[in-house]
């Protein structure tokens, strides 16, 4: 066992390094280093998985687990003989820097890791969806259920020998597409063919019944109610199931709350109805496939999707001799379009939930206005209001045009004609922030607003953290970990912004953090205008690579601060080639999805009413959540 | 002081009230009037009060690069030389490109040597697959394949029309010119030149050359006709002949049939193939 004497406050703080050397000192026949090329890290014994893991936290001062995810290397044959699943853990201090990345190999008929729940409550959602999608069991998992799919479903789909129902050929361009061109349509091909796998044992009608009672069985109830007594008299407490089709929910998505009277005693959110596989696909794909695919995660804010990844592939291709990186241009533009991304979602989030706390639609139809605008300029520049495929590998798609027109100004040359820098100028130093000084003025001081988000909804600092909790919700809990400086990427460092942070973890805090956080953008903003002036003459789309791109052998992860929070891609390139067309492993790590850990927790003890207003403040999108 | 937060909301949702009557006031009723220009006002960094359009009555005009399903550039119906002629070279880039592989394209052979021309035999995209990310447009080497800005294609069958063939997509190059001008423009200083001169040998260069190719099209197709009425001449409803079409029961999917009838229809279709392989003589 470790020994849980006072920490070492230097090893709290020292390099990434030096806090391997120590954890293989400490734990001479568990830890060893990941030594394959391209790899970074360590590979930890599954044996002693959680003692390590507990070290990294108590001792080492990593208290941060940003990513749990796994690969399965069946069949890979480049850096290890045997076919294993692999666990691969991404952890963080707070007090920022890069990654400790450990993993913990395992194998692939019998697939059993300990559970880092115990350790890290944020490893609950995602320990789940690794059961899920690859059938690793955790031992000591307080919960492990599938998370994404239902309970009929047959098989792990991310193992690499699943198959998928359309399934057509290994990885992407197909070989039908050209030059046969032999076109079909796959759902005619399939007709209630064989492309759908029950497991032998299910009876077809009652699919729903063994999942519902498990689920029902979690809360400590039967098929009866429950009785409780409150001074004396005597009631029941009802179980509610609120979704999968329900306004407030943003999409859909269900809670089960065990209710006493109007408290909310037990929570627990279900879903993985928008469930596509996202990842799955994503291997199917080439690198550049990928790219309009992440738009499709979080659909609020598309370009920061596409920003974490490009990151990420970015580290991979960088061992390419012949790469080169992003042009400056290319970075000014990329953090423009991110930070009017952040804007846009920050608006939509405080709308949405003021439309969850009873200020119905007026207050967000005032906020859509300017998302108006801003995607009028996206469309402009990339193409696509929402779905803006904007970032490629070494650039972006093209530089900003010169004006801001539309065809029609052929026949009437007045018709929304700007130019483009007048545009962003005007909107940037006045538009945007006469909005935000208006929604302050509508709602900071507003008493009904105050009344019902002050103390709801409270998670402490601590929580904060050790659920995994990522952006607003971990800044309005009073931790000051903001990615743009904690571990900073593209131009952030030069730039000059605070992080919002506030102390009380309550709705309001969430609220205020939103608030100042978009502040913080426009102050960014209004440093990227004089960059895109001067670097008016450099090009932004030199360095953008072929449509066939090749990533050298190895593993990256890319992170951003999106507007929900932290979104990270985990992908692997391996294979028995020297660089790859196609990701191997390719993980979101979704902020939406990871922050409803703790709903349930902040949840207890608040009314029914109050649950909607605190999902409406983590801020969640299905589209990344379910992926 | 309690209650001043609210009140003060309230003012400004009153301003807005009072807003959304700017345009009506400053336009009057030449608001209602087809060509007047209020889009640019209600779109601006200026603008203030109503900013919604009234869809489909009113529409906004897409700026050039919005991109909505594919088309195919063509050489212009009425060109000299080679009207109609495809820009395409059925290189196959954006059939490789296309995150959802909605692209099918059979590459041309040419008929006598049976070697492959620049030239897309047949081409199809999927509209229901297609995620119009553009990846084909801004990837294609020859400028042939583009996006386009018609985005009303809902119809009320999709399984039978949302296949796109060659010639539902291809559209004159002088289309393009007028959605997008200023990347035209670009595409064709790069080319230099607003037509395609990629492939000399395919492509007719002078207008002898293209009128010999107009008179052997136009022979060819008169033989193409002669044939198949001389054919249609000697075996009148071939089809009929071919063999018993086993009908399934009425009123039930095919996956709900009996196996006897099941069993009926697939013998029947052997027998049928069996038919015209021996017609053809290739038993």
């Amino acid at each position: 066992m470790v020994d849980m004497t006072a920490p070492d406050l230097d090893l709290k703080t020292g390099s990434i390094d030096d806090a391997i050397a120590n954890l293989k000192e400490k734990f001479p026949d568990a830890v060893s280093d990941d030594t394959r090329a391209g790899y970074g890290g360590v590979i930890v014994d599954k044996g002693q998985l959680r003692e390590v893991a507990q070290y990294l936290k108590q001792n080492l001062g990593f208290d941060y687990l940003s990513s749990a995810t796994a690969v399965d290397y069946l069949g890979e044959g480049q850096h290890t003989t045997d076919d294993h699943l692999e666990m691969v853990y991404h952890a963080y201090r707070t007090s920022g820097g890069s990654a400790l990345v450990f993993k913990a190999q395992t194998d692939r008929d019998d697939a059993v890791v300990p559970s880092l729940v115990p350790v890290w409550k944020g490893a609950d959602f995602q320990e789940s969806e690794v059961y899920d999608l690859f059938g690793i069991k955790f031992t000591d998992h307080p919960n492990l259920r599938r998370i994404l799919l239902w309970d009929g479903f047959h098989g792990h789909p991310m193992r690499k020998d699943w198959k998928e129902p359309y399934y057509e050929e290994e990885a992407k361009p197909f070989g039908s597409r050209w030059p046969g061109g032999q076109v079909h349509r796959a759902e005619e091909k399939t007709i209630f063919g064989k492309n759908v796998q029950y497991p032998a044992d299910i009876d077809l009608s009652r699919l729903t019944d063994i999942s519902e009672s498990k689920l029902y069985e979690g809360f400590g109830m039967g098929v009866d109610v429950q009785k409780v007594t409150h001074d004396g008299v005597e009631t029941d407490q009802l179980i509610v199931n609120m979704g999968p089709h329900h306004p407030s929910t943003h999409g859909v998505f269900r809670m089960i709350m065990r209710l006493d009277g109007e408290s909310v005693r037990d929570l627990e959110p279900i879903m993985g109805y928008l469930h596509r596989n996202h990842e799955k696909i994503g291997e199917r794909n080439t690198w550049l496939h990928n790219i309009p695919f992440t738009d499709r995660l979080d659909y609020i804010s598309s370009m920061g999707n596409n920003h974490g990844y490009v990151l990420a592939v970015e580290q991979l291709l960088a061992h390419n001799k012949r790469w080169k990186p992003p042009t400056y241009r290319a970075e000014v533009l990329r953090v423009l379009m991110v930070e009017m991304s952040r804007i846009i979602n920050h608006l939509w989030a405080i709308g949405f939930w003021l439309n969850d706390i009873g200020a119905f639609f007026t207050p967000v139809l005032y906020f859509i206005e300017e998302r108006e605008r801003m995607m009028d300029f996206f469309e402009a520049v990339a193409g696509s209001r929402m779905m803006c495929n904007y970032m490629r590998f070494g650039g972006v798609f093209a530089d900003l045009p010169e004006r801001l027109r539309s065809t029609a100004n052929l026949m009437n040359d007045r018709v929304r004609d700007y130019n483009t820098m007048q545009f962003l100028t005007e909107m940037i130093n006045e538009r945007i922030p006469r909005t935000i000084d208006d929604l302050e003025e509508l709602l900071t001081e507003n008493e009904i607003v105050k009344v019902r988000s002050i103390g709801v909804g409270i998670l402490s600092k601590e929580d904060a953290i050790n659920y995994s909790t990522a952006g607003p919700l971990l800044r309005g809990s009073g931790v000051a970990y903001d990615i743009r400086r904690a571990d900073p990427y593209s131009i952030y460092p030069e730039l000059d912004f605070d992080v919002a942070v506030r102390n009380e973890g309550d709705m309001y805090a969430r609220y205020s953090v939103r608030v100042q956080e978009m502040r913080e953008s426009i102050r960014i903003l209004k440093q990227i205008l004089p960059r895109l002036e001067y670097t008016a003459n450099e090009s932004a789309t030199a360095n953008n690579g072929s449509h066939g791109d090749k990533a050298p052998l190895g593993e990256a992860y890319g992170r951003v601060e999106n507007g929900k929070g932290e979104l990270g891609y985990y992908v692997v390139s391996a294979g028995n080639k020297r660089a790859t067309s196609n990701p191997w492993r390719y993980h979101v790590r979704a902020p939406s999805f990871i922050n409803l850990t703790p709903l349930g927790a902040m949840s207890e003890g608040m009314k029914v009413a109050d649950v909607v207003g605190i999902l409406g403040s983590i801020d969640i999108v299905l589209g990344e959540t379910d992926r | 002081m309690n209650g001043q937060g609210l009140l003060k909301g309230m003012l400004l949702t009153l301003r807005h009230f009072v807003e959304s009557y700017a345009d009506d006031i400053k336009y009057g009723f030449k608001k209602f009037s087809p060509d007047v220009d209020n889009f640019e006002t209600r779109q601006g960094t200026q603008t203030r009060g109503v900013f919604t359009v009234q869809y489909p009555d009113e529409k906004l005009a897409m700026p050039e690069r919005f991109r909505f399903v594919p088309f195919l550039v063509v050489e212009d119906w009425d060109d000299e030389l080679n009207p109609g002629k495809d820009w395409c070279t059925s290189c196959g880039i954006c059939a490789k490109v296309c995150p959802p592989q909605c692209i099918w394209i059979v590459r041309g052979d040419d008929p006598v040597t049976g070697r492959p021309i620049p030239e897309p035999e047949a081409f199809f995209i999927d509209i229901d697959i297609c995620m119009n990310c553009g990846f084909c447009a801004e990837y294609c080497p020859f400028d042939a394949i583009k996006m386009d800005h018609d985005y009303e294609l809902a119809s009320y069958d999709r399984t039978t029309n949302h296949v796109f063939d060659k010639e539902k997509l291809s559209k004159e190059q002088r289309y393009w010119k007028n959605l997008a001008p200023t990347r035209a423009a670009e595409e064709a200083d790069v080319r230099g030149g607003w037509e395609h001169k990629n492939f000399k040998k395919s492509w007719n260069t002078t207008k002898e050359q293209a009128q010999s190719a107009q008179a052997e099209k136009d022979t060819k197709r008169d033989e193409v006709r002669a044939r198949k009425a001389a054919a249609a001449d000697e075996k009148p409803a071939a089809s009929v002949s071919d063999g018993p079409i086993i009908v399934g029961q009425p009123g039930k999917a095919p996956w709900e049939e009996s196996e006897e009838i099941r069993e009926k229809r697939r013998l029947g279709a052997l027998q049928r193939k069996a038919i015209r392989a021996a017609k053809r003589g290739d038993g």
